[in-house]
């Protein structure tokens, strides 16, 4: 039920020696971990790394061609705790999941894993959700691989330079029994270019043949004394390994003239934005060739000290390019060089930003700061003594309105929350906690519902603090993709077993919309490799929550009122739940407009809904906008010298969901709204009526005005 | 010049940063939905075929629902036996040769953003509104000026090309993508011919036809820009009458009572008598140019006549208030029907369906009734219960069945009641005193009594939002008469009205009057 098929992109996963790849990052991280061998793969979805697991979920013919393993995991947690087979087995495994957050979840599985230690190369695909357009709380996953001393790698974001670093992520892995997060940054995963691909490998020994030869070592349990074992482990053999293999196989790369005054540090990942800088100040051309040493690291966890001191031999200063806080790699590089008492002088936070996303002007503004200082002799004249004369561009940030995302049109969660603003009217002002996925729009205007966010699946949870109740009970929101994640034991069995007083509304939209689609238990959707059409409300009932009310068509926004009164007045003891369902509005039409246009085409009968504003009789009070925030209704000004404010009007995306005329009666809006149903092709006897009908209140309507005056231009 | 040198010179002419001349840098700004990735898809696919190496990333996600999301594209010239230039990954202020943007907030967004700059940028934008929410919601009117955007896209770029492309999409049958295609085409700022815009089209293989027609008109606007539209002060169409002869002889009577008023009012008057014969009849009109009639003894034209030409347009927004009949008048009439089987796009062979939704409370019922037992009734809690017992729920009229049509077109004609319904008296009671308010106030102080009698601008919606309404003009003409003796009183009012139509609570009013009353 995804968004879109990807039988096309598994095509490319087809591709052998000679062949060349074109598309994005993420895909070529897909077809990389087939070529090398991978036993079985994992994760759990969401931006930006769905991709992976969507175009997988599509490809289950060649996996089971070449005997691997696909898992979709319940939740990061799963997916890490399923790298457990690469403890004992000489398996490569690998599992995806968004970052930071999904190491939040996976943390505990991955402490485990990295102290276990593994035989076969584990490889933990993170997407770093970092900058412009994440949606999640800007953090590194660069301290999970501090604290349990796992390796972390940050290759250059092209993609030669990501697939070769799951090939060395194996190999590392393996080399120094330790597993590898690999971590692509957004737009690296969305990035596109070519490489050149191999044949895919299948697995030496697959997951399937293990278990014809089970293996065991209580030596690798995490249980004292060998726990401690593990730790000296680490420190006394894995990470000297590991450094051993990153200097041998040269994963970190210098560029650049040997000798030269300044050299530059920078993250793999920082790689094309600093040479972008270097670039536009003339030190670099346009295929990468710099004036300016740098130091690539495509490895950031471990560093070494040798290497790095090698590339600060006979540099006065270098500048450590490092995006994100705290800034670890710069702490480290400089005890690096104290340690070795060492002159050179280290630069980086301070000239650049301490915190936010290293964009083309931050980069340019650092770089040229470092050198006029460190090196003012490699700047060309013109950045030395700028001689601009900038044109005043007049400014427009009082005039261009924020525009965060929001609900699509026609989506079901709309009047979910159109009811719950008419409930607050009569209740006042309710304590409501929001969960993650699309939901969390309600908390933007024109709803403004829910005032805190705790994690995926942690909505209820996080009211727990209420659950005694009080005068007007809190409300909890999460979704469907949420319940599955981990809601259904760390908030719903926390409000069953504590005896919750509280409210939660459950937002099943058909599976997890937000990051694309996925199916998860409760999707309605048949699905062959996949357990489904598993009700929320049995689960529910299984962990002793009784008071649970279904409404099934979250369009009813009066029902939908009626029910959310209902929980927060009922004298009932317990939890109440309320489950409102409605399919995914965008994944819903992407499915079903080209059916519809077919059935049409081939004259089959199709009523298509689509509302319409009166404006003669819309006032311009935007009372119907104040519940809704669709798209597709908007605003028109009119041609009428008497009217001073825009109007309603609702465009041709209008998908005729409902809501506008549910809205309009539940909260006693006007009478402007109407909804037209077109009725392609309607049979012989339905179209003969309907012209009966039409002659008659035409005969009606001329009749009526040829006795008034009338006016032209008007309704 | 043909397309090639035109591209020439233009490559040509950025020869200040010689190392960098090859990168083409090409940034996208849409809103989630419009297409963007689809667009950048083809731009990326063009290069590539054409023998340039090319690299596109988008920051794709939750900005994809309805979000302004930045697509970004960077291609150059490419042997194969070179290596692969280093691209960036996102747009950097000052550096962005290409602009696009899919709506025209987006393009103020881009200038902010310095992505807009006059030694390099072409700005290719459409110039429709996807309104965001913030700019929908408020009670007044929130819309954000495209026109201070277009002037800074004048200074601020190289050189804009800007027209609705969405509305040129959809007239051919596509979406904006493609429109936005053919005007990067037609802009001729990259180096590749027309066949090759069109063949990366077909190679897509989606929606091929409507996308190649929204193309070519879009090539062609952008290569050949209409000159600067002129301005046409195009005689706005008389509001022309049609009827029985008896009536429309009385109507040209009261138009050209109208037309020998002085200019500025009569221009708001015509509109306005339309506006209350429409709703009541040819008495009802007299009746309004007695009232306007009034105001202008009050008024000079020294002072331009805006009391008048203000009490022109209130006066006629009061007089034709929002009652059953009007609704149900409105609903039922054949232009309207005509209209919608218009704007559905209903073809011959179709049936169409409407669905009307009303929701009447007692209040709407006993405004029904004769002034005196509606009156009565109102004052009687048990009847209105017993009224909104009836009557308060939500109806769905199916107004193309017969059964609907009949009632809703019966109330409609229940013109001769009106004058007689406890609604029409509350509403000529209302007007009245606001009037009298207002015209006391304008003797005094001339701009109070036109900012007094703009108040009425507040007055609208129906139900709670009519009664919020009706509560804020209250206040605000409550707040204002506690000053009314100050010099800047007038100023004042404007203040708290402006205040009162920012949101729906009336916060920004609950201040506003606080700042009065510290002072009054």
């Amino acid at each position: 039920m995804a968004e879109r098929s990807f039988k096309a992109e598994v095509a490319h996963l087809r591709k052998g020696e000679g062949d060349t790849f074109t598309g994005e990052g993420i895909l070529a991280i897909t077809k990389a971990l087939l070529e090398n061998g991978v036993g079985y793969v994992g994760g759990y979805q969401g931006a930006p790394i769905s991709h992976l697991m969507d175009v997988l979920a599509d490809a289950e013919e060649l996996l089971g061609e070449l005997g691997i393993r696909f898992e979709a995991n319940a939740n990061e947690a799963a997916a890490a705790a399923m790298l457990a087979a690469s403890v004992h087995y000489p398996i490569r495994g690998a599992v995806t999941f968004k970052g930071s957050v999904g190491v939040n979840v996976a943390s505990d599985a991955l402490a485990n894993l990295a102290s276990s230690g593994v035989n076969g190369g584990a490889l933990i695909i993170v997407g770093e959700d970092y900058g412009e357009g994440s949606s999640i709380m800007q953090e590194r996953s660069h301290a999970f691989a501090m604290k349990s001393q796992f390796w972390l790698l940050d290759p250059r974001p092209n993609l030669p330079s990501i697939t070769k670093a799951v090939k060395d992520g194996f190999e590392l892995s393996e080399a120094s029994n330790t597993p590898v997060m690999l971590m692509v940054r957004i737009r690296s995963c969305h990035v596109t270019g070519s490489f050149a691909t191999r044949d895919n490998q299948r697995p030496k020994l697959t997951v399937r043949e293990a278990l014809s030869n089970p293996q065991s070592d209580f030596a690798r349990v995490v249980l004292p004394p060998m726990s401690y074992a593990h730790e000296q482990d680490k420190i006394r053999n894995r990470w000297p390994n590991a450094e051993k293999f990153i200097r041998e196989r040269g994963l970190n790369e210098v560029f650049g003239p040997k000798t030269a005054p300044v050299g530059l540090v920078l993250q793999g990942g920082m790689y094309n934005g600093v040479i972008r800088a270097l670039q536009r100040l003339g030190l670099a051309d346009i295929w990468g060739n710099t004036q300016v040493p740098l130091y690539v690291l495509n490895v950031t966890y471990p560093l070494l000290a040798g290497e790095f001191r090698e590339f600060c031999e006979g540099k006065d200063q270098v500048l450590v390019i490092e995006e994100g806080q705290p800034e670890f790699i710069e702490q480290q590089l400089t005890t690096f060089l104290y340690r070795a008492g060492s002159t050179v002088k280290l630069r980086g936070k301070g000239i650049l930003p301490m915190a936010g996303e290293y964009t083309g002007q931050v980069m340019l503004d650092g770089i040229t700061a470092f050198l006029k200082e460190a090196a003012p002799q490699m700047l060309p004249a013109l950045v030395r003594a700028p001689n601009e004369d900038k044109p005043q561009i007049p400014d427009l940030s009082k005039t261009v309105p924020i525009r965060p995302p929001g609900f699509c049109t026609g989506c079901p969660e709309r009047p979910i929350f159109a009811a719950m603003k008419l409930v607050q009217r009569e209740t006042g002002k309710l304590q409501i906690s929001a969960d993650i996925g699309c939901h969390l729009f309600a908390a933007l205007p024109p709803f403004e519902i829910g005032g805190a966010t705790m994690g995926y699946g942690l909505g209820p949870a996080a009211n727990a603090a209420f659950d005694g109740g009080g005068e007007r009970r809190p409300v909890s929101i999460i979704g469907d993709g949420g319940f599955w994640h981990n809601g259904l034991s760390s908030s719903f069995t926390n409000m069953a077993f504590n005896k919750s007083d509280g409210v939660a509304v459950i937002v099943d939209n058909y599976y997890s919309a937000a990051t694309g689609g996925q199916d998860i238990m409760s999707s309605r959707a048949d699905n062959p490799t996949k357990a489904t059409k598993h009700p929320i409300s049995k689960a529910l009932k299984g962990i002793g929550i009784d008071w649970v009310r279904e409404v099934d068509r979250t369009y009813d926004v009066a029902r939908m009122r009626d029910v959310l009164r209902e929980a927060l007045t009922t004298d009932a003891p317990g939890p109440k739940v309320i489950v409102a369902s409605s399919e995914c509005m965008l994944n819903k039409q992407r499915r079903e407009k080209p059916l519809t246009q077919k059935a049409i085409k081939d004259g089959r009968r199709v009523e298509a809904p689509r509302f319409g504003v009166d404006e003669d009789i819309c006032t311009g009070d935007h009372a119907c906008i104040r519940l809704s925030g669709c798209p597709s209704l908007s605003l028109k000004k009119l041609d009428d010298p008497l009217r001073d404010d825009p109007v309603a009007s609702i465009d041709q995306s209008c998908v005729g969901c409902g809501n506008c005329g549910e809205v309009a009666d539940a909260a006693v809006l006007c009478p402007s709204f109407y909804r037209a149903d077109v009725v392609h092709n309607p049979s012989k006897w339905e179209a003969r009526m309907a012209a009966f009908r039409t002659r008659v209140i035409g005969w009606l309507q001329s009749r009526r005005a040829a006795r008034r005056l009338t006016f032209e231009g008007a309704a | 010049m043909t397309l090639q040198d035109r591209l020439g010179a233009e490559l040509e002419a950025r020869t200040a940063d010689p190392r960098l001349s090859g990168i083409i840098k090409l940034a996208i700004l849409a809103v989630g939905g419009q297409g963007g990735g689809v667009l950048t898809g083809w731009i990326e696919d063009l290069a590539r075929a054409n023998g340039y190496a090319a690299q596109a990333t988008s920051v794709a996600g939750v900005a994809q629902r309805t979000g302004a999301t930045v697509y970004y594209v960077e291609m150059a010239p490419h042997r194969p036996s070179d290596p692969v230039p280093v691209f960036s990954l996102m747009p950097a202020a000052g550096d962005v040769d290409i602009m696009i943007t899919a709506e025209m907030m987006e393009a103020g967004r881009a200038i902010l953003r310095g992505f807009v700059t006059p030694d390099r940028t072409t700005l290719i934008t459409s110039t429709h509104r996807a309104l965001a929410v913030s700019e929908k919601m408020v009670p007044g009117d929130g819309i954000a000026s495209s026109d201070e955007v277009m002037a800074a896209a004048e200074v601020a770029a190289r050189r804009v090309i800007a027209a609705d492309f969405d509305a040129l999409a959809v007239a051919n049958g596509s979406v904006i993508s493609a429109s936005l295609f053919g005007a990067l085409a037609g802009a001729g700022v990259l180096p590749f011919p027309r066949a090759a815009f069109e063949a990366a089209i077909r190679a897509s293989g989606k929606g091929v036809e409507g996308s190649l027609r929204a193309f070519a008109a879009a090539h062609d606007l952008a290569a050949d820009p209409p000159g600067a539209v002129a301005t046409a002060t195009e005689a706005k169409p008389v509001a022309k009458a049609r009827g029985p002869a008896r009536l429309l002889a009385e109507w040209d009577r009261l138009a050209a009572r109208v037309a020998a008023l002085p200019e500025p009012v009569a221009g708001m008057a015509l509109p306005g008598l339309r506006k209350v014969v429409e709703f009541q009849d040819l008495a009802y009109g007299v009746e309004y140019l007695g009232r306007l009639a009034g105001v202008m003894a009050q008024d000079a034209a020294a002072q331009g006549w805006t009391l008048s030409r203000e009490a022109a347009k209130h006066i006629a927004n009061a007089m034709a208030y929002d009652d059953i009949i009007r609704v149900a008048d409105l609903k039922t009439r054949g232009r309207r029907f005509d209209r919608i089987r218009q704007e559905m796009r209903v073809k011959e062979a179709n049936v169409l369906h409407l669905t009307e939704f009303f929701h009447p409370r007692a209040e709407e019922v006993v405004g029904m009734f004769p002034a005196r037992l509606g009156a009565r009734l109102e004052r009687d809690p048990k009847w209105m219960a017993r009224l909104d017992r009836w009557f308060n729920k939500g109806r769905r009229l199916r107004t193309d069945s017969l059964p609907a049509f009949l009632v809703l077109h019966v109330l409609g004609g229940m013109k001769g009641w009106r004058r007689r319904t406890l609604r029409h008296a509350q509403e000529v009671a209302h007007l009245d005193r606001w009037l009298q308010t207002a015209l006391a106030q304008a003797g005094r102080n001339y701009d109070l009594g036109v900012e007094l009698i703009r108040c009425r601008r507040l007055i609208k919606g129906y139900s709670d939002t009519h009664a919020r309404g009706q509560s804020k003009f209250d206040r605000v003409v409550t707040a204002t008469l506690r000053i009314a003796a100050r010099e800047d009183a007038a100023d004042w009012c404007r203040r708290l009205r402006e205040a009162a139509l920012k949101d729906e609570e009336g916060k920004a009013l609950d201040g506003a009057i606080k700042t009065v009353e510290s002072f009054a």
